[in-house]
């Protein structure tokens, strides 16, 4: 253990001599590593390869469709093949990539804190996280093949007897250590924001990012334990003879819907709110103004994560045994605070100094494509119109607009923050090669199954030989994954295009928050200095001093003084 | 403390007054009793925070203009280094496989768990080695 | 639409602005009101029973809607993107908040959710309800195909995946479905009457369905419900009441009845538990 001081203006080169010079190297410094930054890196690679992985699926699924009736995998492949690329994307991807990934490297720097506030417990997670990907992965190599039961695995298809074989199992390990990992992030996260906070950095002084990631961070604590006891009921039901999702011994199978939407429906949120600070900071940033209505930002943040856990059973309407009208306006409400992000990112750029970086047309993809995304999903909360797309393609192309515009979220945060990261920019040519790729891709992907799903197509069907018509869009899709695909390999090329090729220097972006202000990449505990905090943008007031934030009635030129000048 | 507090109180009541309607409309147990675990969940720490926060003057990150100087002192022991996160992890593994592949692999499990408990816990005492 | 924002200049800049803001609202509502009654589907079809029509309007509705903003948010997006694209490293002005548009996009989208959920009531409770009827089909679905029977009758209809299990209803009429699952959960769906249901082991789903037209349309299993989900199909044919009463009087003869009465007993037996006779009331997950 060291002692970390603060401020911590002493330690004054970064050639000073510091502990982590003699500690491990190589693979065993991996494996022994407590540094946010390590952790996190880890992260963001090990959910890239899921990504990747994850896509590989979509890609064998949507071949498998380009005919009606198409016999490249087999009935029972199809369900492991659909069931493994939910799977893959919502745990192993999108949830780990947004609070283990990012977060784990910027929130303790965005706040000016030496590390995450227990940062054995967040190495601790990555093996959780890592070991539960390795767990639920390994079911294709088992007889009996993967799960397959849908990535919601609804009772009574999930028990031992419709579904037998150590898939499954797997698929449950997998969830309770993926699930515990993410626990142990959230109460990580909590507590950093909570106690390590650096001096001056009031609760609302914190960068809308950090704000997300707490929200984030309870709901994890709020949601996921529903979901572990879920999990846990449902392998004593398969390996104990209990009954309690089994209508047979007395139990009820809705009672796993509620179980699982009660987290599911939060974990949206879990997975979106991170997404959606990473596009507030970029687009700020790339228009060099303050995030506009910052305020109402976070009451927004935090409406959405109380209205989510109001609306779990708004997946349930066409149970029948629901109350709609509470489920249905509960949803619809949660548009409401969606919306005023919506405006106040547009607020944000309104009269500002657009830069087109790749970031940011990535954030601007991610604007169009949630827009989509959060229209149709207003559709669905209301009962009679989910009653006529539940299970359709609709419900998959609004989802998909949805985690699609998550991705061009979570690439703008790549290249936005991988410089600091790693020390070295990507390649912006390629970069927006690959923007326009993903952007159009999604579209093209997204837009027929829409239409098909009005047409009447269900989902997780592997034929659909009695309406042979529905080829051409589906074709259509099929294409637009095609696109996408091309996009993430312009991804990979890039990064290794670009390996320590473009240094980026501190501060490439003119950026606002307090990652800017440190090394790229920042140095052990993260900062040799600290500069005064004195707003929501301490690095931005440090480099331009009289331009900071002004209220609404005040005039272009500032009338206050400048602010107190630095510690340097 | 005092707006940490206000937040986690603040949703607890939200979640309190959503039960209450759901509950009393649906008569449907099992969101009922979630929500209401999901309101005690807010107020255990938030009530644990606003105690502290009447009791104690604003921190230097309560403080609107501390400057860097107000925080001196030590932030935090932070480990350089420490083997143990992933020993347990990979004890973990070895216990969830168990319920998929057969009992017998509790014992490295539960074996490297309590290794792990007990170097973890010894290393957090003696100030580890970084 | 839009045009660039002017240095205020006081009342009459905000005035002309005014003006400008009305037109941009008035136009597509007045060229909507041209078009008479022609709103377009958005995609979706009228169907086949009263309530599918109901959903159909609600559809259009909420389109409306979501074509309108998502309109307005688009232009927005583009306008800004494209007239304050960076052209020098001029510091823009810091402004950040302004309560009056803040307050302004909260309150608009919170009445524009209550007239939306309004609307939804409307069509939810017209869905929901179960008017007195004597035509029902008790419709049991099961691992990979469905069965219809009719009680009271003698007529039963019973076939897996693609052998398109036929439910014959007569036009004009409620039909009162009682849907029930004899293992996991599947899911009734009718493209033509826009609307789905669950079929859940346990539980006894209840609902009325009015066909205006008569015809054959295609239903499928649309929940995940194991290896042959894919083809769980079945079809349902509207028929004239005449053409309905025939029809269950071909099921009047002995080699029907004993089908009927063996069918009704299989399920008594084997799935006593599963298929219930009366809606469930159990209070954990209802
Ligand atoms: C490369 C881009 C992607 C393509 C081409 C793609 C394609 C598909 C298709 C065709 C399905 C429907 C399968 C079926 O119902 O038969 C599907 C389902 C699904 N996808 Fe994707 N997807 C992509 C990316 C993602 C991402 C990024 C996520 C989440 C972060 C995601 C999450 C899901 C989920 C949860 C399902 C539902 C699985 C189930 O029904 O159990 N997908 N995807
Ligand atoms: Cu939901
Ligand atoms: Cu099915």
């Amino acid at each position: 253990m060291t002692d970390v001081l603060n401020p911590p203006v002493h330690i004054e080169s970064p050639d000073h001599g510091h502990d982590e010079h003699h500690g491990p190297t190589g693979i065993l410094k991996w494996i022994t590593t407590t540094d946010h930054k390590i952790i996190g890196l880890s992260y963001t690679v090990t959910a890239v390869i899921m990504l990747v992985i994850g896509g590989a699926f979509a890609e064998i699924i949507r071949a498998q469709l380009a005919s009606p009736n198409g016999n490249l995998v087999s009935l029972a492949q199809y369900n492991e093949l659909f069931t493994m690329h939910g799977s893959v994307m919502i745990y192993l991807f999108a949830g780990p990539f947004a609070f283990g990934a990012l977060a784990n490297i910027i929130v303790p720097i965005q706040i000016g804190a030496p590390d995450m506030a227990f940062p054995r417990l967040n190495a601790l997670s990555y093996w959780l996280y890592l070991t539960g990907a390795i767990t639920m992965l390994s079911g294709f190599f088992v007889s009996g093949g993967a799960a397959n039961f849908g990535w919601v695995a609804y009772a009574p298809l999930s028990n031992s007897i419709n579904t037998p074989g150590a898939g499954a199992d797997l698929w449950i390990g997998g969830l309770l250590l993926t699930g515990f990992s993410a626990i142990f992030t959230g109460v990580n996260l909590c507590a950093t924001i909570f106690y390590l906070r650096a001096p001056g950095m009031t609760m609302f002084r914190m960068p809308i990012f950090t704000w997300n990631m707490l929200v984030t961070a309870i709901l994890i604590l709020l949601a996921f334990p529903v979901l572990t006891a879920g999990l846990v009921m449902l392998y004593c039901d398969r390996h104990f003879g209990t009954h309690i999702f089994s209508v047979a011994g007395g139990g009820v199978p809705v009672l796993w819907q509620h179980l699982f939407w009660f987290w599911g429906h939060p974990e949206v949120y879990i997975l979106a709110l991170p997404f959606f600070g990473m596009v507030t900071e970029i687009i700020a940033v790339f228009s060099r103004k303050p995030v506009f209505g910052y305020k109402g930002m976070i009451f927004a943040t935090l409406s959405i994560a109380a209205l989510s856990l109001g609306v779990w059973a708004h997946h349930m309407f066409t149970t029948g045994v629901v109350l709609l009208p509470f489920f249905s306006i509960m949803s619809l409400l949660i548009a409401v605070p969606t919306g005023i992000k919506m405006f106040n990112w547009i607020g944000t750029m309104w009269r500002g100094q657009v830069w087109f970086s790749t970031a940011m047309l990535m954030a601007l993809g991610f604007l169009f494509t949630f827009l989509i995304g959060g229209l149709t999903g207003i559709y669905l909360a209301s009962p009679p119109l989910d009653f006529f797309t539940h299970d359709t393609y609709f419900v998959v192309a609004h989802f998909h607009s949805v985690v699609m515009a998550l991705v061009l979220a979570g690439m703008a945060g790549l290249y936005y923050w991988g410089p600091k990261i790693t020390g070295y920019l990507l390649n912006e040519a390629i970069g927006k090669w690959q923007f326009w790729t993903l952007f159009i891709g999604s579209q093209v992907f997204t837009f027929p199954l829409y239409i098909l799903g009005l047409e009447g197509m269900p989902r997780r069907v592997a034929v659909y030989a009695h309406d042979a018509q529905w080829k051409a869009l589906n074709d259509l899709s099929t294409l637009g994954a095609v696109i996408i695909g091309v996009s993430t390999i312009l991804f990979v090329v890039n990064v290794v295009v670009s390996w320590k090729k473009y240094p980026a220097g501190d501060n490439p972006w003119d950026g606002h928050t307090l990652e800017w202000f440190t090394t790229s990449p920042p140095p052990h505990h993260n900062f040799y200095r600290l500069p005064q905090i004195r707003s929501e943008r301490p690095t931005w007031d440090y480099n331009h001093p009289g331009h900071q934030a002004l209220h609404h009635g005040q005039h272009d030129e500032p009338s206050q003084p400048a602010p107190e000048a630095p510690v340097s | 403390m005092r707006v940490e507090a206000k937040i986690l109180l603040g949703l607890g009541l939200f979640f309190g007054l959503m039960c209450a309607v759901y509950w009393n409309w649906s008569l449907e147990n099992a969101g009922g009793v979630m929500m209401f675990a999901a309101m005690l969940l807010c107020f255990l720490p938030g009530g644990y925070y606003y105690w502290w926060s009447r009791r104690m003057k604003a921190r230097p990150e309560d403080d609107p203009n501390a400057t860097q100087e107000s925080g001196a002192g030590v932030v935090g022991a932070f480990p350089g280094t420490s083997i143990w996160p992933f020993t347990l992890g990979m004890g973990t593994f070895f216990v969830v496989l168990a319920l998929v592949f057969g009992i017998w692999l509790l014992v490295p499990g539960l074996g490297l768990v309590f290794w792990a408990m007990i170097g973890g816990t010894a290393e957090g005492r003696r100030g580890g080695t970084h | 639409m839009l045009t660039p924002a002017l240095p205020p200049q006081g009342a009459t800049v905000r005035a002309r602005r005014w003006r400008r803001l009305r037109r941009a609202v008035a136009l597509p509502l007045a060229a909507l009101a041209l078009s008479g009654c022609t709103v377009p589907s958005f995609g979706a079809s009228p169907g086949a029973t009263s309530s599918s029509k109901s959903v159909y309007h609600l559809w259009q509705g909420f389109s409306i809607g979501a074509a309108v903003i998502g309109a307005l948010v688009v232009a927005l997006i583009l306008y800004a993107v494209l007239r304050y694209r960076r052209k020098g490293d001029r510091i823009p002005a810091q402004s950040q908040y302004h309560l009056p548009l803040e307050v302004l996009y909260t309150v608009v989208p919170i009445l524009i959710v209550f007239g939306l959920f309004a609307a939804t009531l409307v069509v939810e409770n017209k869905e929901v309800s179960n008017p007195k009827t004597n035509v029902v089909v008790d419709v049991n679905a099961f691992q990979w195909g469905w069965k219809f029977t009719y009680p009271g009758t003698n007529a039963l209809v019973y076939g897996q995946t693609t052998q398109n299990p036929e439910m014959v209803i007569p036009v004009n009429t409620n039909v009162r479905i009682n849907l029930s699952s004899s293992d996991v959960i599947h899911g009734f769906y009718v493209k033509a009457f826009n609307f789905s249901r669950y079929a859940l082991p346990g539980v006894l789903n209840q609902f009325t369905i009015r066909a205006q037209n008569t015809g054959t349309y295609f239903g499928q299993c649309t929940q995940l419900c194991g290896l042959y989900h894919s083809l769980m199909w079945f079809r349902v044919k509207v028929v004239s009441q005449s053409d309905y009463a025939s029809w269950i009087a071909t099921f009047n003869n002995p080699t029907a009845e004993a089908a009927a009465k063996a069918a009704s007993k299989t399920t008594s037996q084997q799935t006593a538990s599963l298929v219930p006779s009366k809606p469930s009331s159990t209070k954990f997950g209802r």
